[in-house]
């Protein structure tokens, strides 16, 4: 049971402001979801390697060349807030 | 004549011989979605600079270029708002990207570029492709062209619609459980999902890295087959793409499918369909046989926990994935009046609390559970072993078929609204086309009837992994031999 406590933790773990409203409906929700998803506890899993990627991923040389694809400003752009070519954010320390 | 009835091929030819110009095809589409598209929603940015492109393809024509160097030559076409194109608002149907213009082209969409495609604009979809109906966009739902009451289908939504509704020539979607697949079946196109690895994630918005994979929504398989062709292949962007030669599958399509062992899923109980599914599934399985197919049961005994592993799976990606949206670099960003006094989990929190909508909401936090300390053994990583046994489950079916038949939902197009307050119900749709997804298996699907309420309805195609050739064909014979081909809504 995912409770309305729990989803507090989770979304502050997820960097999530939710309303007390919300949690409660999330809370329902994911409880419901999550007593579904459970059912994988009945699968033998003994020694198996889990799959991380379907397909092997291969190696492969390219030529190591210096490229300048953007320039600071197309970089900046989609910035909320910027300086000159700096991001503006809330103080951090 | 009725332009966009044409395929691809056809279309370049009257486009070489003159009889219309790039420019002039280009307006006409453009034309209908001005016409067409309020009612349909499937556009959520049209290219302003559609008609200029247009003329740049009509001064090549002008000196001789050819359909053997430009595939795609002179094709209009709409491009999910998942794949960043260079200089046009790029938002995976979010607030969060609301106002976000890429500095670059997507691996996909310059291909099509370089291969003379022109760029309409850009297409709706669930947020972040997080849903099965497009209507988790934060710009509206997308409506059936057969139906206006009904869902599109998703995430792919826009993509499926903008081609029934001849809204482009082909688009571009995403499928990360079944997001091409179950749109194109509801809006009676053809939409496939590559093997992963066939074709580049670079510049595509990042949903669930390991099961996403792009490719096209098409009027026929034959230009389903050609677009294929022409995003597919190795890309240094993107280390999961594979070094494998594409094939000209375009060229090789053959309907002759005499002795093709085509496989039934035992575990997809048809009992659980609706009767027009499950009568147009019957009719595609006695057409295979007809033209000497052969057809066998195969069991995928792990089918029942595709779901919950795919969820599992998928929403930790995303939770991961979706960390990069903090309101710093790009994308929306909550206001604050004075920044310098602002703590840093309020910034973040405020931000992405008003950015995501409800469906991404609870999929980061779904994920963020799963891989947090204490949960991750029982979810995540049993989930990923499941993953592990589901692929191997696909591998001995096809020692014994080459081609698994199947629906692609239980049911044609559902009601707008009908399923969107209950997310499980929502997630139980995917059940034929998820598993695909967690085995990295090309897939896609073929309109092959109508139902009785005037929707219509495809079939699944599925092969063991880079074996397009094979599922296309099937498609090809299937869709020659259909009672509904070329069959289109009636919009206006």
């Amino acid at each position: 049971m995912i409770d309305k406590k729990t989803i507090k933790k989770i979304a502050e773990l997820s960097r999530l402001e939710v309303s007390d409203v919300d949690a409660e409906e999330y809370s329902v929700q994911l409880s419901k979801a999550l007593q579904f998803f459970e059912h994988i506890s009945k699968v033998d899993t003994h020694q198996i390697e889990p799959m991380i990627t379907p397909v092997e991923i291969e190696s492969f040389w390219r030529e190591d060349i210096v490229n300048q694809e953007y320039t600071a400003e197309e970089m900046i752009k989609n910035a909320p807030e910027s300086l000159g070519h700096l991001f503006k954010v809330p103080p951090v320390v | 004549m009725e332009i966009s009835n044409l395929s691809i091929k056809e279309t370049q030819k009257i486009l070489l011989e003159k009889k219309i110009s790039a420019y002039e095809l280009t307006q006409y589409y453009l034309d209908r979605i001005e016409k067409l598209d309020p009612q349909i929603n499937s556009y959520i940015t049209v290219n302003e600079k559609a008609l200029e492109e247009a003329k740049a393809i009509d001064q090549k024509i002008s000196k001789g270029a050819t359909i053997e160097s430009f595939s795609l030559l002179g094709i209009p076409m709409g491009i999910k708002d998942m794949l960043c194109t260079k200089g046009i608002k790029t938002t995976a149907g979010s607030k969060m990207l609301e106002n976000f213009i890429p500095p670059y082209d997507s691996t996909v969409v310059s291909r099509l570029k370089n291969q003379g495609a022109i760029l309409l604009g850009k297409l709706n979809q669930d947020e972040f492709a997080m849903g099965s109906s497009s209507e988790t966009s934060y710009y509206g739902p997308v409506k059936n062209p057969w139906n206006l009451d009904c869902v599109a289908g998703g995430s792919s939504g826009g993509s499926a619609a903008a081609v029934a509704a001849e809204l482009a020539q082909f688009t571009i979607g995403t499928d990360t459980g079944g997001s091409i697949r179950q749109p194109a079946h509801f809006c009676g196109v053809v939409g496939v999902k590559p093997t992963y690895g066939r074709v580049s994630r670079y510049g595509i918005v990042a949903y669930a890295s390991s099961l996403d994979q792009a490719g096209p929504l098409a009027k026929n398989v034959e230009d389903a087959a050609l677009i294929l062709e022409t995003i597919a292949g190795h890309d240094s962007m993107d280390s999961t793409t594979s070094q494998r030669k594409k094939e000209p599958w375009s060229e090789n399509l053959n309907a002759n499918i005499k002795g093709l062992r085509v496989g039934l899923v035992k575990e997809y109980r048809t009992d659980q369909l609706y009767p027009d599914v499950e009568k147009v599934y019957a009719e595609s399985i006695e057409t295979l046989k007809k033209l000497g197919a052969e057809i066998k049961e195969i069991s995928l005994p792990l089918t029942e926990f595709g779901i919950p592993v795919y969820y599992l799976i998928a929403s930790s990606e995303a939770s991961s994935n979706l960390a990069r949206y903090d309101g710093v670099r790009y994308g929306h960003r909550a206001e604050f009046k004075n920044l310098s006094a602002v703590e840093l989990e309020k910034f973040y929190g405020q931000t992405r609390g008003e950015g995501f909508g409800k469906e991404v909401q609870r999929r980061i936090m779904l994920g963020t559970y799963c891989l947090s300390s204490g949960y991750f053994d029982a979810y995540y990583n049993k989930a990923s072993q499941v993953r592990r046994l589901i692929s191997n489950q696909y591998q001995e079916a096809f020692k014994s078929c080459d081609v698994l038949l199947s629906p692609v939902t239980t049911s044609p197009a559902f009601k707008l609204g009908e399923r969107i307050s209950d997310p499980l119900t929502m997630y139980l749709n995917d059940i034929f086309t998820i598993t695909v997804n967690l085995a990295g298996l090309p897939g896609m699907s073929v309109p092959f009837g109508i139902s009785k309420g005037g929707l219509p309805i495809g079939v699944q195609l599925v092969t063991a992994p880079f074996e397009e050739q094979k599922m296309l064909n099937v498609a090809y014979a299937l869709e020659m031999n259909s009672n509904t081909k070329g069959a289109r809504p009636n919009v206006s």
